[in-house]
């Protein structure tokens, strides 16, 4: 897992702590005394020197990188030399010392920049910061969005941007990024940064990796108006950078009128598919309107066409609305029917198999590693680990001090376990509540780890962690059920300062309590009160049991002194009660269980009380009965945006009113975004929902959670181990001595071992990620040496 | 015997006459279990019989616990470490390091408060016992010798006969359930011409100075020889140890039964040319002689045999008479025999048919893997006697591992008598890793007991919930829902302790480079005791327990995982154990085990028809796990989540990263996942 990760570095560390000394075969690199090297340099042609002592040993790792770089470098019409100073001619560019020599970089015999040696630590930086220094026009290097900015508004309408984020100068990307300006330079203006911040502010993502868009400004006529951006998706190569520097120049739509199985473009060439969007005449706006909008999704990952079937000759099924045509020779088209240009789309994704055109030594990309964390709560809490937490605010508990504590005072208590992930994300909630309860809480906050006092936890009944309990004098421990969260389980410490239900013995107590006079300084944790009327037969014992199994399951429902029979009933009326049916990211949970549609409004903000006063009448008319209304604030609850981009392609405008089903079916419903929200439309929008007429905008998927990723298939590798022949061939798999240990153990254990067809359990990708990943270990291993 | 005679005591007069000819027989008391001998593991089941509140009585003949003990080991240093140390206050991990306490409740009964040593005098032991029984008030009859025991038919005992005990006195009992733990207490003898003149190790002087200048040789190669060589090695000429096999070192076997380093220096000296030697023949072709000076000689049996009955000693041909450089030429001023211990079936009636097993000879009885006897049923044998279960593999045969060994026969117990299910632990799935994790990070009785005992897990319907059942014997898997009273319908999982599969041997050299593996994928070729997890979809069936692979504890499962090996045996690393091992799990329950903050879940919710498990059980039950904003900050750069805050760009920009649909985590999309896996892994 290690290796993998650091094999970029490590090529790069070797170099320059190797310093090895053999000898290279220095043929095509010219050496000249600083004289004859100067009466070569031509005019307006660029040349790079390096100047070295004469007496300096012949090779070093640099001269080997540069000697690679010659003919690179050549093929740009760059001559490459390295001028070995002598005594008797003394240059200005032979340094004083060994170490000090430098590589010049000369346009005719303008000096244009020199470069350290270490600058230029290997052949991809000797061609990067080469064409860099030569195309400080065509390539202008950008640190801040405002450059940006400013290239983008000179260049609208009139020329378009390649903008690339590369990691660092003189790395294979930059290089890749330069060579391809040196091309295109005199075509597109490029702009490069290696400021994470900007691309950033762009809105990329994964900015570890270089990206190359490209800015289509050509277009854009009116200043305002932001330039179009596609981003290159393959890694950043050469080729890659040519392929879609192509696929950007072709033209974006063509209109064709032939049979889709003879059409060509650019696209096919380039091994991108086609995508014919079919067309009739009395459709032709809307569907040439539709077969843009495609188009520019597709913009890199396929050619989209307008096929006009009114002037077809040959003939296309009837139904079909899209042909689809893989850029393989020899595959026949396919007829399509998709109603959704979003499955044409997700069709052209699906069905891509773009060969990865890689150069070997770009080859850093490969397939999720399945030694990578991807968990987020594991991952977050390693990344964590060495914050110090105010663990002091607690006190940690030991087998010893555990009974005594918790008898001599209320106390919370943490069970956890140290090595487990989403005990330690909790204990950070759980220090928080401490540091806000500092000095004003008497109950006390204690922890424990079970990964050190098994004992204890387990006979508190702890087997899962982690778990809070609280402990009060002359009462069972209750455990909290509450969100793992500061807020919820503050609401929870708060509201257990008094032990429910509330006995209330008269109307005057009654009226305090409702009114939120009683027990004020509780008022803003609790959100319901419920009042229950009692006769005196009644035992309070089983009202109690209930009330609190659940009060400590639902914050909300402290100041309950009844228990609403019916849970779902309870939350609702308490929603309605409150009349701001916010979903959040802790309530959604009792919304959900209500097994309901729910109608949300999504707002960036807070709601317009117009439209809260439409909804608010519909449910008093009883509309919405068989719906949960709610809404929710962006500006709250920022998640909902990305729940938005799963609805809706490209996002509308806010406010939104959407129906989601979430129970049966899946289907996602928008209120037109045309329309007003007003009691009118909404009602008749819900009828043509109840009817069956109103569209659905997606389908939420319907996926099972599936392992993210397959797990080491030991039990082949075993077999493989023991049916010894074969393995012999892999490498590194047995160590040699297991080797020849097995060799003698062989012949006792081949009748034990059954060749039974391996189980399935995705036994087959096991194998075959593993293979692939040796040969691509043993691969690695030989660059490394 | 005339027990029938007991039911009607009180039948009519005639029948008095019948009883009075058994002059000791009254009613013999009857219980329900009767546990013979108050050594460890005699005491260790009456402890978790009286726990259990059971009807039991412990028979002791001597009139304090632990009598092996009082005499041996000679030399009264236990060789059963007493680790007072381990850096952990987990006391349960604690035993693992901790040889020579038995289980209980009470943290005072540890060893660790009996000796300071790390290899304790065996004083202390029988001074530990004492205190167990007593503190703990176990019922036993001292003084009380069995001398006979054997079977009563009647079908209303449980198990269709009772155990009749009778005593030194006399006196019967009469018992459902005869647990057996009186340990080996007769010497191995070897018989062979001139044994007479061997001494043994039962009765040999343990005063050096009883050996000055003398040359002794030692039959044996075991513990008690090593130990017997290194009481004298300082005094005596030479020492020559004689054995049928080679010898075999506990550190490379990996069995505690073997020599250990704490008595082997006599190997020391042998391998320094200092006089001292071992060497290998089968005593049985040998005969020692003793000649007219008192000293003994080696000679093959086979040359007394041609010599004529009534030759002196003096006259028998010895090899050297033609081998002039063999090696055992020299006279002998002693010979001592340290053969080690066999199992007392004397006083078992042949109607019980307790047999000695076969592969072992007449050192222990034949048991099944359950520690009951194959011949009667409701007889088990306990503590060192049960050895042959678990002989030269692992530590069933000491009290570091017959405690545990104990404790599940009690639960068989409990489960087929008194319907009480063995114990487990219910647990949603999203506990699944954390309770593998927990156990074989701290279980003793699964680091003692490897390949014996092992812990199980039995997955509920589709697989939402499960059953965590400690310590079952796996050779008996495949009756795991007779024995247990769990239903395994829905695949189950084993955890088990194992050390590589060609680490372990008295020829091995365990100390080869690269012998350690560091790298998860290697971890099938641990070599180092460390954790390893089979799954069955269904259980499997006796024939498959029985014909499983050779070096095999279990039958092929469907899938295994092993958890590398460990330097300080601590499992709890976030990449490197637990990552693999949820993999793993995953991909046999073919769902999704990660833990998810409280938002992913919300996200989920509302963008998908199903949620993981993780979501479904806490989350959706209002027990999300809410993250604090340092966490969400790590999650933001760890590109597990993306920044939600609004770019502008939402609304008017329709070019959109293609990424952007695709949440976090979905299974199937290979795409943004993998570009923010690689990210990370820079990182790592």
């Amino acid at each position: 897992m290690m290796s993998s990760g650091f094999s970029v570095f490590r090529v790069g560390i070797s170099f320059v702590i190797m310093c090895s000394f053999y000898m290279p075969t220095v043929d095509s690199l010219l050496e000249l005394s600083p004289q004859k090297y100067f009466s070569t340099l031509q005019p307006g042609k660029a040349s790079l020197a390096y100047f070295c002592q004469a007496d300096s040993p012949r090779t070093s790792v640099f001269l080997e990188e540069l000697n690679e770089a010659v003919r690179p470098l050549q093929d740009y019409g760059i001559s490459v030399a390295k001028v070995n100073c002598v005594k008797e001619e003394i240059s200005r560019y032979c340094g004083k010392e060994k170490d000090l020599m430098k590589a010049y970089l000369f346009k005719g015999n303008i000096l244009l920049r020199e470069f350290p040696t270490d600058t230029l630590f290997d052949v991809n930086a000797i061609v990067a910061h080469v064409l860099f220094a030569l195309l400080f026009n065509e390539v202008k290097y950008i640190t801040n969005l405002e450059d940006l900015q400013n290239i983008e508004n000179a260049l609208k309408g009139k020329a378009n941007i390649i903008f690339s984020y590369v990691r660092a100068i003189g790395i294979p990307e930059h290089r890749a990024v330069m060579e391809a300006a040196f091309v295109y330079g005199t075509t597109y203006q490029f702009v490069l940064t290696t400021e994470i911040a900007l691309l950033e502010s762009l809105g990329s993502e994964d900015v570890e990796y270089a990206h190359l868009y490209f800015f289509h400004c050509k277009l854009v006529l009116d200043l305002t108006q932001q330039c179009r951006r596609t981003l290159m998706e393959q890694p950043l190569t050469t080729l890659n950078i040519h392929l879609f520097i192509k696929t950007m120049k072709a033209p974006l739509l063509t209109e064709v009128a032939e049979d889709p199985q003879q059409v060509s473009t650019v696209h096919l060439q380039l091994g991108l598919p086609l995508v014919f969007i079919v067309s009739q005449q009395a459709t032709y706006e809307a569907d040439r309107r539709t077969a843009e909008w495609v188009a520019w999704r597709l913009l890199g990952k396929a050619g989209v066409l307008l096929l006009l079937r009114d002037s077809l000759e040959v003939n296309i099924p009837q139904h079909a609305n899209v042909v689809f045509k893989r850029a393989e020779k020899g595959v026949p088209v396919e007829f399509l029917v998709l109603h959704d240009v979003d499955l044409i789309i997700s069709h052209v994704e699906h069905n891509t198999h773009i060969e990865e055109i890689q150069e070997d030594e770009d080859d850093d990309m490969e397939g999720p590693d399945i030694d990578v964390q991807d968990d987020e709560v594991a991952e977050t809490v390693f990344r964590d680990r060495k914050r110090k937490l105010p663990l002091e605010l607690t006190v940690e508990l030991t087998e010893e001090t555990f009974n005594a504590t918790v008898m001599a005072s209320d106390s919370i208590v943490l069970f956890y376990a140290g090595w487990q992930a989403v005990s330690m994300a909790f204990l950070q909630s759980y220090v928080d509540v401490a540091v806000k309860l500092k000095g004003t809480s008497t109950m006390l906050l204690t922890r424990i780890n079970c990964a050190d006092w098994s004992d204890v936890c387990t006979k508190q009944n702890v087997t899962e962690f982690p778990i809070v309990k609280m402990y009060k004098k002359g009462e069972n421990p209750v455990s909290y059920a509450g969100m793992l969260g500061t807020k919820d389980l503050l609401k929870f410490i708060q509201l257990n300062r008094i032990s429910y239900p509330v006995n209330i013995t008269s109307i005057q107590e009654a009226e305090e309590y409702l009114s939120g006079e009683l027990y004020k300084d509780l008022i803003s944790y609790s959100s319901v009160s419920v009042l229950g009327l009692f006769s005196p037969t009644m035992t309070t014992d089983g009202v109690r049991n209930r009330t609190c199994s659940r009060a400590s399951s639902d914050p909300q429902q402290h100041r309950v002194t009844k228990w609403c029979t019916r849970w779902a009933h309870c939350v609702h009326c308490s929603l309605a009660a409150t009349g701001d049916p916010e979903i959040t990211v802790e309530n959604l949970p009792s919304y959900f269980r209500l097994q309901k549609p729910l109608l949300i409004l999504f707002s960036d903000g807070s709601i317009n009380p117009q439209y809260k006063k439409a909804i608010l009448t519909l449910v008093k008319q009883k509309y919405l009965d068989s719906l949960t209304p709610c809404w929710l604030n962006l500006k709250n609850t920022p998640v909902g945006r990305r729940i938005l981009r799963a609805y809706f392609d490209p996002l509308p405008p806010l406010p939104v009113l959407v129906l989601v089903n979430l129970h049966s079916g899946g289907q996602v419903f928008a209120f037109p975004s045309d329309q007003a929200i007003i009691e009118e439309n909404l009602v008749l929008w819900l009828k043509k929902l109840e009817a069956g007429l109103e569209n659905h905008i997606t389908i939420l998927p319907a996926q099972e959670w599936k392992p993210p990723l397959p797990a080491y298939d030991f039990l082949s590798m075993m077999d493989a181990a023991t049916s010894q022949h074969s393995t012999r061939k892999i490498p590194k798999c047995m160590k040699e001595t297991d080797v020849q240990e097995n060799d003698k153990e062989q012949h006792e254990d081949k009748s034990a071992v059954r060749k039974e067809p391996i189980e399935t359990l995705r036994i087959k990708h096991w194998n075959r990620s593993n293979w692939f990943k040796e040969a691509e270990k043993s691969f690695r291993h030989d660059k490394e040496l | 015997m005339g027990l029938s005679a007991a039911a009607p005591l009180w039948g009519p007069p005639g029948l008095l006459l019948a009883i009075a000819l058994h002059p000791a027989l009254s009613v013999p008391p009857r219980r329900d279990y009767c546990v013979l001998g108050a050594g460890p593991a005699g005491l260790q089941m009456a402890y978790f019989l009286q726990r259990a509140g059971r009807d039991y009585e412990v028979f002791e003949r001597a009139p304090r616990p632990g009598s092996f003990f009082t005499r041996y080991p000679r030399h009264r240093k236990l060789i059963s470490i007493n680790k007072r140390y381990t850096g952990k206050a987990n006391a349960e991990f604690n035993l693992r390091h901790d040889w020579n306490s038995l289980l209980s409740h009470d943290p005072r009964l540890l060893f660790r408060h009996y000796s300071r040593a790390y290899f304790p005098d065996a004083r202390d032991m029988v001074r530990y016992l004492g205190d167990f029984a007593d503190t703990l008030g176990l019922r036993v009859q001292y003084n009380t010798t069995i001398a006979h025991v054997t079977l009563d038919k009647d079908r209303r005992a449980w198990n269709g006969h009772y155990f009749i005990l009778t005593d030194q006195k006399g006196q019967m009992h009469q018992c459902s359930v005869l647990l057996v733990a009186t340990g080996l207490s007769v010497p191995n003898q070897v018989d062979f011409p001139g044994s007479e003149n061997v001494e043994g190790y039962e009765s040999v002087s343990i005063d050096p100075e009883d050996f000055i200048g003398q040359n002794v040789l030692i039959l044996g190669r075991g513990n008690s020889a090593f130990e017997t060589a290194e009481n004298i090695l300082g005094v005596t000429n030479f020492i020559h140890m004689l054995s049928r096999s080679r010898v075999r070192l506990s550190w490379a076997t990996h069995y505690v039964g073997d020599l250990r380093a704490i008595n082997n220096g006599l190997l020391d000296t042998y391998q320094l040319k200092s006089l001292d030697g071992l060497l290998e023949s089968d005593l049985r072709d040998l005969a020692i002689l003793k000649d007219s000076k008192g000293k003994f000689h080696v000679t093959l049996k086979f040359f007394l045999e041609e010599a004529s009955t009534n030759q002196s000693a003096d006259a028998i041909t010895l090899p050297q008479d033609d081998n002039d450089n063999f090696a055992m030429r020299v006279p002998y001023d002693r010979v001592i025999r340290c053969l080690g211990w066999n199992f007392d079936f004397s006083i078992f009636n042949k109607s019980l048919r307790l047999n000695s097993g076969n592969a072992f000879g007449k050192k222990y009885p034949l048991i099944r893997a359950s520690y009951e006897s194959k011949g009667s049923r409701g007889l088990f044998i306990l503590g060192t006697a049960s050895h042959s279960v678990d002989y030269r593999k692992s530590a069933g045969g000491f009290i570091h591992g017959f405690r545990y060994t104990v404790r599940a026969v009690h639960r068989l117990l409990e489960h087929r008598h008194h319907s009480v299910a063995w114990p487990a632990t219910e647990l949603p799935i999203t506990q699944l890793t954390s309770s593998i994790v927990r156990r074989v990070n701290e279980a003793s009785g699964l680091y003692q007991m490897f390949g014996v005992l092992a812990d199980v897990i039995l997955l509920k319907e589709n697989a939402m919930a499960f059953e965590y059942l400690e310590e079952f014997p796996i050779q008996m898997l495949a009756q795991l829902e007779t024995l247990t009273g769990r239903k395994a319908r829905h695949g189950l999982f084993v955890i088990n302790m194992e050390y590589g599969r060609n680490f372990s041997g008295p020829d091995k050299d365990v100390f080869f480079d690269d012998r350690s593996v560091g790298h998860t994928e290697d971890a099938w070729q641990s070599n180092f005791l460390h954790p390893v997890i089979y799954y069955y979809r269904y259980l499997p069936t006796e024939q498959e327990v029985r014909f499983r692979p050779a070096h095999w504890p279990l039958p092929r499962p469907t899938a295994i995982h092993h958890i590398v090996e460990d330097f300080l045996t601590d499992w709890t690393a976030p990449i490197g154990h637990i990552l693999p091992l949820r993999r793993f799990l995953e991909n046999c329950l073919d769902t999704d085990l990660r833990s998810f903050y409280a938002e992913s879940c919300f996200l989920f919710a509302l963008t998908r028809q199903k949620l993981p498990p993780f979501c479904q059980q806490g989350y959706l039950r209002m027990q999300g796990l809410v993250s604090t904003e340092s966490l969400r900050q790590h999650r933001v750069e760890s590109r597990l989540l993306r920044d939600d805050a609004p770019t502008g760009r939402d609304l008017e920009d329709s070019s959109q990263h293609p990424g952007d649909q695709e949440l976090l985590g979905a299974p199937l999309a290979p795409g943004p996942l993998a570009q923010s896996l690689d990210s990370n892994k820079e990182e790592l």
